[in-house]
C-alpha cells in the first residue's frame, strides 16, 4: 500500500521477521532434537552433546520398540479406535443433527431435547460418578469404552445443524416432492453437499481419538487394551524402567547395546507424532471451521 | 408456495406456514405418525445422553452419602454436607483452590496476550509464503496431546536437558523448572503458551482479515504511519473478537489443564501444582494409601462443575450481551 518503504519501516519489518522466525523455530526446535536424541549413541546423550543433529546416529531404539508387542498391539488398538469413534461419531452426529436443524417441521419435544443437550453439554457430574456409571454399564475394561461415551459430540452436532440450516430450502422440499422419506434426503442429499463440515468433523475428531490418553489408562486395567498414548503415558511417568526388564527379557536373543530409557522416550514420542503430521497439511485448510468448533469446547 | 405445500405428501403436513393457516394443530398421535422417523434419528443420542450424561449427573448423590461399591448409590447412608466438610476443614482446600485459579487465569491471560501480539506481527507480514511457513510451524503443537508434549517438556526442561544448556551459556545456574514449588506454576503456564497461542492466533487472523482493505488505503492516504494504522484501524477492528475472547475465557477459569499437570507433576511440586482436577483423581480413584475416597471426590468435582456451570452461563451470557455471540 505504502508505495516507498522509509528506512526506518524496513528496519521495523526486519526485526519483526526476526522475531516471527524465532518464534517459528522455537516451536519445531524441541521435536527435532526430540528425534535427534532419539538416534543418537548413549555416550553422546549422556555428555549432552545432542543438538539438532544425531550424534554417532543408530536405529537400535526404534528396533527395540518395534520388538515390543505391547506397543504394535496399542498402535493397532489406537488405529482401530480411530476410525470405528470417527465412523460412529460421524453417523451420530448427522442423524441427530438432521431433526433438529428442520426448524420448519413441527415436532414437538424438540426444544426440550436441545435444552437437554445444552444441559449436557455444559454440565457433568464430575469425574468420579462418570466413571461409577461406566462400571455400572459394565464398559470399564473393554475396548467399546474408548468409543461409545464419545459418540455424541453435542459440539459437533451444534456445527451440523446450523450448516443443514443453511442448505437451501428448495432443495429439501424438491426431495421431499419426489417422495424421499427423511433418512433418503439426509444421506443422499444433505450429506452430499455437507463435505465441508463433514470433513472438518472428521479431521478434527480423529485428532481427538489418536491423542486420547485419559480414558484409557483410568477405564482400561491390562496394558495389553491401551491405546498408544495411554500407553506412551505409563512409559514417559515411570521412565521406562520396568519396560526395559521386562522387554528385554521378551525379545531375548536380539541386544540392544545402544537403546536408552531416554532413546526409547523420544522414539516412542516421534512415532505417535508422524500420524498428526500426516495429517497436519489436510487440519490447516480446516483451521477457522475447526476454530469454531474448538471455541465454543469448555 | 402455498400450492405446492397443499398438494405436496403427507410430510409436509405439519409444514409451520401451513399450521398458520389451520386453527388447530395436529395431534401428536398424527405427527407421531407421519414422522416417526424424525423421532427415530433422534434416538440414539438421546440414548447416549442418558447413558453418558445424566446418569453420572444422578450419580452425583454419591457427594452426599458415604459410599460404598457394596452397598452402591441407592442403599449407602445419607451424609449431608459431611463429604464439603471434611474437604474445607482439610489443609488441601485452600491451596488447590488457589492453585487452579492461579494456573488457569495465567494461562488465559498469557495465551491470548501471546496470540493477539503475535497475529497482529504475523499481519505486517507481505511475503505470503513466509507468513504461512511461520503459520505451520506455530500451530503444530496446538494438535499434539500432552502426553507427547509432556515427554518433551520432561526431555528438554530436566536440569541436565537442551533448555539449562542453553541459558547455561549465559551463565545462568540450571533451573529445575519441573522440581521447585515456585517455579512450577510458571513452566506449566509458559509450556502451555507454547503449544496454543499458534492455534490461538487463528482467530485474530481471521477477524484481521475481515477488515476492509479501503480503510487501510484511506489512512495511508491520510499519512497515518504503521502504528497510526495499527491504533485507529487494526485494533478497534478486531476488539469485538477480542471482547468476545475475553467474555468466553470466564468459562474456563476453572479449569488449569487437567492432562497437562497430571503429565509433569510429582509430588515435590504439590503445594503450588496440583489444581482441583488432579486432587480429585488422585482421592477419589487413585486413593492415597487406601481405598479411593469416592464421597470426598465426588464432592469437590460437584463443587468444580456446579460453579464451572454458572461460569459458563454468566461467560454465554455476557458473549451474547457484548459481543453478539450466541451458540445456538
Amino acid at each position: 500500500m505504502a508505495g516507498k518503504a522509509s528506512l526506518s519501516d524496513r528496519i521495523v519489518d526486519a526485526i519483526l521477521y526476526t522475531i516471527l522466525l524465532i518464534l517459528a523455530l522455537a516451536c519445531v526446535a524441541p521435536f527435532i532434537h526430540v528425534a535427534a536424541l532419539s538416534l543418537s549413541n548413549q555416550a553422546a546423550v549422556a555428555a549432552r552433546q545432542v543438538g539438532l543433529w544425531p550424534v554417532g546416529m543408530h536405529f537400535q531404539n526404534y528396533l527395540f520398540i518395534m520388538a515390543d508387542r505391547l506397543f504394535i498391539n496399542s498402535f493397532g488398538i489406537s488405529l482401530l479406535r480411530v476410525v470405528v469413534g470417527v465412523s460412529l461419531g460421524l453417523l451420530v452426529t448427522v442423524i441427530t443433527a438432521y431433526p433438529l436443524s428442520r426448524d420448519h417441521l413441527y415436532m414437538p419435544g424438540r426444544t426440550i431435547f436441545k435444552l437437554l443437550m445444552l444441559f449436557g453439554m455444559m454440565f457433568s457430574g464430575g469425574l468420579i460418578p462418570y466413571f461409577l456409571a461406566l462400571r455400572d454399564l459394565g464398559l470399564l475394561n473393554t475396548f467399546w469404552v474408548l468409543i461409545i461415551p464419545l459418540a455424541l459430540n453435542i459440539f459437533n452436532v451444534i456445527l451440523v445443524i446450523n450448516f443443514f440450516r443453511g442448505i437451501p430450502q428448495e432443495l429439501w422440499e424438491a426431495a421431499v416432492l419426489d417422495g424421499a422419506s427423511h433418512l433418503q434426503v439426509l444421506f443422499q442429499v444433505f450429506i452430499p453437499i455437507s463435505k465441508p463440515v463433514l470433513a472438518t468433523i472428521t479431521l478434527f475428531s480423529s485428532v481427538m481419538h489418536w491423542n486420547s490418553w485419559f480414558d484409557g489408562v483410568i477405564f482400561l486395567k491390562e496394558a495389553v487394551q491401551w491405546p498408544l498414548q495411554s500407553y506412551l503415558y505409563s512409559k514417559v511417568t515411570t521412565r521406562m524402567l520396568q519396560w526395559q526388564t521386562a522387554v528385554s527379557a521378551e525379545v531375548a536373543g536380539q541386544t540392544f547395546q545402544e537403546a536408552t530409557p531416554e532413546g526409547l522416550a523420544t522414539a516412542m514420542i516421534l512415532i505417535a507424532t508422524i500420524p498428526i503430521l500426516i495429517v497436519y497439511p489436510l487440519l490447516q485448510r480446516y483451521f477457522v471451521t475447526g476454530l469454531t468448533l474448538g471455541s465454543i469446547k469448555e | 408456495m402455498t400450492e405446492l405445500i397443499r398438494t405436496s405428501p403427507s410430510v409436509l403436513l405439519a409444514e409451520k406456514t401451513a399450521r398458520a393457516t389451520t386453527t388447530r394443530r395436529p395431534p401428536f398421535r398424527v405427527i407421531l405418525k407421519q414422522h416417526w422417523m424424525l423421532y427415530a434419528m433422534l434416538l440414539p443420542a438421546l440414548i447416549l445422553l442418558a447413558l453418558f450424561h445424566f446418569y453420572p449427573i444422578w450419580g452425583v448423590l454419591i457427594a452426599f452419602k458415604d459410599y460404598s461399591p457394596v452397598k452402591g448409590i441407592l442403599d449407602s447412608p445419607w451424609v449431608g454436607l459431611d463429604n464439603f466438610r471434611r474437604f474445607f476443614e482439610s489443609q488441601n482446600a485452600w491451596p488447590i483452590i488457589r492453585n487452579t485459579l492461579f494456573i488457569a487465569i495465567g494461562k488465559i491471560f498469557f495465551v491470548q496476550l501471546a496470540a493477539l501480539v503475535f497475529a497482529l506481527m504475523l499481519n505486517e507480514v507481505r511475503i505470503r509464503i513466509f507468513k504461512r511457513a511461520i503459520q505451520t510451524a506455530t500451530t503444530l503443537p496446538h494438535f499434539l496431546s500432552w502426553v507427547i508434549i509432556g515427554g518433551i517438556m520432561v526431555q528438554i526442561l530436566s536440569t541436565t536437558g537442551v533448555v539449562n544448556r542453553v541459558i547455561g551459556l549465559l551463565g545462568i545456574a540450571p533451573i529445575r523448572f519441573l522440581g521447585r514449588p515456585d517455579i512450577f506454576p510458571w513452566t506449566l503456564i509458559f509450556s502451555e503458551v507454547w503449544k496454543e497461542f499458534g492455534f490461538a492466533a487463528v482467530i485474530y487472523l481471521a477477524a484481521l482479515t475481515a477488515i476492509n482493505p479501503e480503510l487501510y488505503e484511506a489512512a495511508a492516504v491520510d499519512g497515518a504511519g504503521r502504528f497510526g494504522r495499527l491504533f485507529h484501524i487494526t485494533l478497534p477492528g478486531i476488539r469485538p473478537t477480542i471482547v468476545l475472547m475475553a467474555c468466553l475465557s470466564l468459562g474456563s477459569v476453572l479449569n488449569a489443564g487437567f492432562e497437562q499437570v497430571l503429565v509433569l507433576y510429582n509430588p515435590v511440586v504439590y503445594r503450588t501444582g496440583d489444581i482441583i482436577d488432579t486432587f480429585v483423581f488422585r482421592v477419589g480413584l487413585v486413593g492415597q494409601g487406601g481405598m479411593p475416597d469416592y464421597g470426598l471426590g465426588a464432592a469437590v468435582g460437584l463443587l468444580k462443575s456446579g460453579i464451572g456451570f454458572f461460569l459458563i452461563l454468566l461467560s454465554y451470557w455476557l458473549a451474547d450481551r457484548f459481543a453478539n455471540y450466541r451458540i445456538f
